[in-house]
């Protein structure tokens, strides 16, 4: 009989081995289900984890690896947070629609006025579109007691509801034809949110996520706000008797998730979007919080596996088109490492003993 | 006529050999001691016998026939029943719920409530097995699990550390009880620490130490110093109180009232004392009587109005725990794990949780990691508290171990007023024995201490001044010389209502 038994220290080598092991355990049972699809399962994987690195194509596919992790990894640092002091905001992709709103609200009012100033403002407009957001749930918890994993979710269909009224009506471009959708800020030198090296796929958002990933990991490993957070999610009580003032900290937890999440969605749509549509959001917000836990809610984790799932987003899409591989395995691909990252999860805190029944 | 025969019994733990060589014998109609410290391998003995764990080697017999319980059901099948020391009841079930969810196949909740009222009066034990039992007093609780085991119809009780949330008076009638299921030819394993009541309860006593058997008495003729060196394997260090002078007064707690903080909480009742410069205040109380409150209410976890509670004249009632830490008052609360620490943390982070302000742990908000390596240990070489390394987790200590970091922890802060919740609950002797000296030494060098104990005997060994804790109410202040163990009781509310069990029924 196989048992598990609690370690005294969590294990620091299975702490790295697990997403490692994770990512072997989705290739060999992906493998299994694009067999079952009537696809060579080898060559599946190969297009989806390797072709975007090292195929012909590459260097098409390697500038859509940081466009794509950008973003990721900006909401999932930001999670990360609020993950790791118990406080569940499942509504990034909302915040991410609202920075992307106000970001581009502050862009257009400024249209066609060229100054340095307009992107900067753009940029605190996101941020704080986003914190707003966020804040609803925040506040609702603190006051109310209401449940945050609930309002977070429930506003990502608000926020879409208004992205769509937005896209239709009030930041309708007005020399579009009447085609929904705002004007490309692409187009807009002053509020276009460009490569910064032509492309490298290098625009500000990477470099805001890369600026994030060390905030967040001097914050966590340093600061005694990082300490509260790690201490309030281990131990609630003793956070309390260590004087962490917990509504503080769900609305710290949830601000610093809204802001991140709302700057994803401004250098969204100021850049690889352009314009406010109908369709803007892809679902980074939701996808970002498998890429959190995927990183162990670790600013480098994190940074590692923004990229990983941006390679099954890019390497998903080149199966879709050269083998006819459906969208939804995909999907079912991203949904099953998460899977098997919590299921191995457990060898980080327990050893597995076997033990031989006697015969009584 | 032996009952239960343990025949050179082992188990090993990764790391650690719980029980060596075994080997034991309960007699029918028997009270047996198992004593020892904590780590001396009797839970793994106790669990042995109620399967709970599998042993790696040794045979146990039960009335003569080979005894191997796969799980704790078939253990209470063959009659072994156990009282844990720490309850399994839901608090918002009423009593005969509580019971049936623990019987193999329960009957109507009418006929589980008639046969709790029956097993409650055959022994003296009275419970309404309609009431919630999140209203019960801790005694009461007790009960609940009592008479679910006797409702089994035990040949074996089992009981781990039952005493340690009774009253004298609530012991006395348990020990009634407990002579009455002797009489009747149950057997009972009876697990603790507490010598004297071993002296006057039990017939045999089986001392482990270490994991090994070191020796068998007849506790009614032996003392209980030498059943205490037998157990700690050495002489026993008593704790010397030295003669002081008190000083001005400290902290004063006028009218503190406040209400209760969740649904089974206890609200405080216009408590006011004050305490003095090298004092040392034992509060005593049967637990679930305001004390985690009035604890909560000093240490800053919850707020009061600011003149309710204050430091040298400063009214400090509404400061958070940091605040008052930095005036220097600490706290230490009686749950280690996940409470006073944060058992899947580091013994540094540990000593940064309450650390950071007194010892200046932080510089502009970033934490100062090689300071706070240095406090922690500082504190595991000051407080002798065995832990591989200042890295290893918290959860990986002995709870003896971790009580004395973080005791440590706070005396080391050097406050003006410490408040200690529990100083030894679940320590072993000699830990216990240098914890009370730790507290003794603060308060010569000028530190008032509140120290709140369900241990009388702790409480009367270190205390300047005695107050009871009963319902949220504070009695009054009382010097500690000169109280005996009957006023004591009577301070802390007496027996609850109960009575002795009719030993002639």
């Amino acid at each position: 009989m196989l048992m598990l038994e609690k370690r005294p220290n969590p294990s620091r080598g299975w702490t790295i081995a697990t997403p490692l092991l994770a990512v072997l355990l989705t290739m060999l049972f992906g493998g299994i289900l694009f067999a079952a699809l009537g696809k060579n399962p080898f060559e599946t994987i190969r297009s989806i984890f390797f072709d975007p690195l090292f195929s012909e194509f590459a260097f098409y596919y390697r500038p859509q690896l940081l466009i794509k992790g950008a973003p990721l990894v900006l909401i999932a640092i930001g999670l990360s947070f609020g993950f790791r002091a118990g406080v569940w905001n499942i509504g990034a992709e909302g915040q991410y629609i609202m920075g992307a709103l106000f970001g581009a609200g502050v862009g257009l009012a400024f249209y066609p006025m060229e100054s340095w100033i307009v992107f900067p403002l753009m940029v605190i407009a996101g941020a704080v579109g986003g914190t707003l957001w966020a804040m609803i749930p925040g506040v609702l918890k603190v006051k109310f007691g209401t449940n945050e994993i609930l309002v977070s979710l429930m506003l990502v269909y608000v926020a879409e509801q208004l992205l769509a009224s937005m896209a239709l009506g009030a930041m309708r471009n007005p020399e579009g034809m009447g085609f929904p959708g705002s004007r490309n800020l692409a187009q807009y030198p002053s509020a276009a949110n460009l490569e910064i090296i032509s492309g490298s796929g290098m625009h500000w958002g990477v470099v805001a996520a890369f600026i994030a990933v060390i905030f967040a990991y001097i914050t966590l490993s340093r600061h005694i706000f990082g300490f509260q957070v790690r201490l309030s999610g281990l131990s609630p009580r003793a956070a309390a008797f260590a004087g962490v003032n917990p509504a503080r900290l769900v609305l710290v937890c949830l601000g610093i998730s809204g802001a991140l999440a709302g700057l994803a969605g401004m250098f969204e749509v100021a850049g690889p979007a352009g314009q406010v549509s109908i369709d803007f959001n892809v679902g980074y917000g939701f996808t970002a919080i498998i890429v959190a836990f995927l990183g162990r809610l670790h600013p480098v984790g994190i940074l590692l596996a923004g990229g990983l799932m941006a390679l099954t987003y890019i390497g998903g899409e080149i199966a879709q088109s050269n083998l006819g591989l459906p969208g939804a395995a995909i999907q079912l691909l991203q949904g099953m490492l998460l899977f098997f990252l919590l299921a191995v999860d457990v060898l980080t805190n327990y050893r597995i003993r076997l033990r031989i029944m006697e015969q009584t | 006529m032996s009952l239960l025969t343990i025949e050179s019994l082992t188990k090993a733990y990764p790391g650690v050999i719980a029980n060596r060589d075994v080997s034991l014998e309960i007699r029918v109609g028997e009270i047996h001691a198992l004593l020892g410290e904590n780590g001396a391998g009797k839970s793994t003995l106790v669990k042995a016998i109620y399967g709970l764990v599998k042993p790696d080697s040794g045979k146990m017999f039960l009335n003569g026939s080979s005894f191997a319980p796969p799980d704790p059901r078939a253990a209470r099948a063959a009659g072994v029943a156990m009282v844990f020391q720490h309850f399994s009841l839901f608090d918002a079930l009423t009593v005969a719920e509580n019971i049936s969810l623990g019987l193999e196949n329960p009957p109507p909740q009418s006929e589980v409530a008639a046969s709790v009222r029956r097993v409650s009066e055959q022994y003296g034990l009275p419970l309404d097995p309609d009431r919630t039992v999140g209203d019960l007093s801790a005694g009461e609780r007790q009960r609940v699990e009592i008479i679910r085991c006797l409702l089994q119809d035990p040949k074996l009780l089992i009981m781990d550390e039952p005493t340690s949330v009774l009253t004298p008076q609530e012991v006395g009638i348990l020990f009634e009880t407990l002579r009455k299921l002797r009489s009747e030819g149950t057997s009972i394993l009876y697990i603790s620490h507490k010598l004297e009541e071993i002296r006057a309860l039990c017939d045999v006593a089986t001392v482990l130490r270490l994991g090994q058997v070191v020796g068998t008495c007849d506790p009614r003729l032996t003392s209980a110093r030498d059943m205490a060196e037998l157990m700690v394997g050495s002489a026993l260090h008593v704790p010397q109180k030295t003669d002081k002078p008190l000083g001005q007064v400290t902290l004063s707690v006028k009218g503190l009232t406040a209400p209760a903080p969740h649904q089974f909480g206890t609200p405080l009742k216009n408590i006011s004392f004050d305490v003095q410069v090298g004092e040392v205040l034992g509060i005593g109380g049967v637990a679930g009587n305001g004390q985690d409150e009035l604890v909560a209410a000093l240490s800053g976890e919850m707020k009061v109005a600011p003149h309710m509670v204050t430091l040298f004249g400063k009214p400090i009632g509404n400061l958070n725990p940091n605040a008052r830490r930095a005036l220097g008052l600490c706290a230490a609360p009686e749950e280690r794990n996940g409470h006073a620490a944060a058992p899947d943390m580091s013994l540094i982070e540990n000593a940064l949780l309450t650390g950071a302000t007194r010892k200046h742990l932080t510089h502009r908000g970033f934490l100062q990691w090689d300071k706070a390596r240095d406090f922690a240990e500082a504190i595991i070489t000051a407080f002798d508290v065995r832990a591989p390394s200042a890295t290893s987790a918290a959860r990986s200590l002995s709870g003896g171990n971790l009580q004395k970091f973080v005791i440590g922890r706070e005396i080391m802060q050097a406050p003006d007023v410490l408040v200690i919740n529990q100083p030894t609950w679940g320590v072993d002797a000699s830990a216990a024995a240098s914890i009370r000296q730790a507290i003794l030494n603060l308060a010569t060098e000028g530190a008032a201490v509140i120290v709140i104990s369900q241990d009388l005997d702790e409480l009367m060994e270190i205390s300047d001044k005695f107050a009871a804790l009963n319902d949220g109410r504070l009695s009054q202040l009382r010097p500690a010389a000169g109280l005996t163990i009957e006023d004591i009781g009577l301070m802390l509310g007496g027996a609850h209502d109960m009575e002795v069990a009719h030993v002639d029924a």
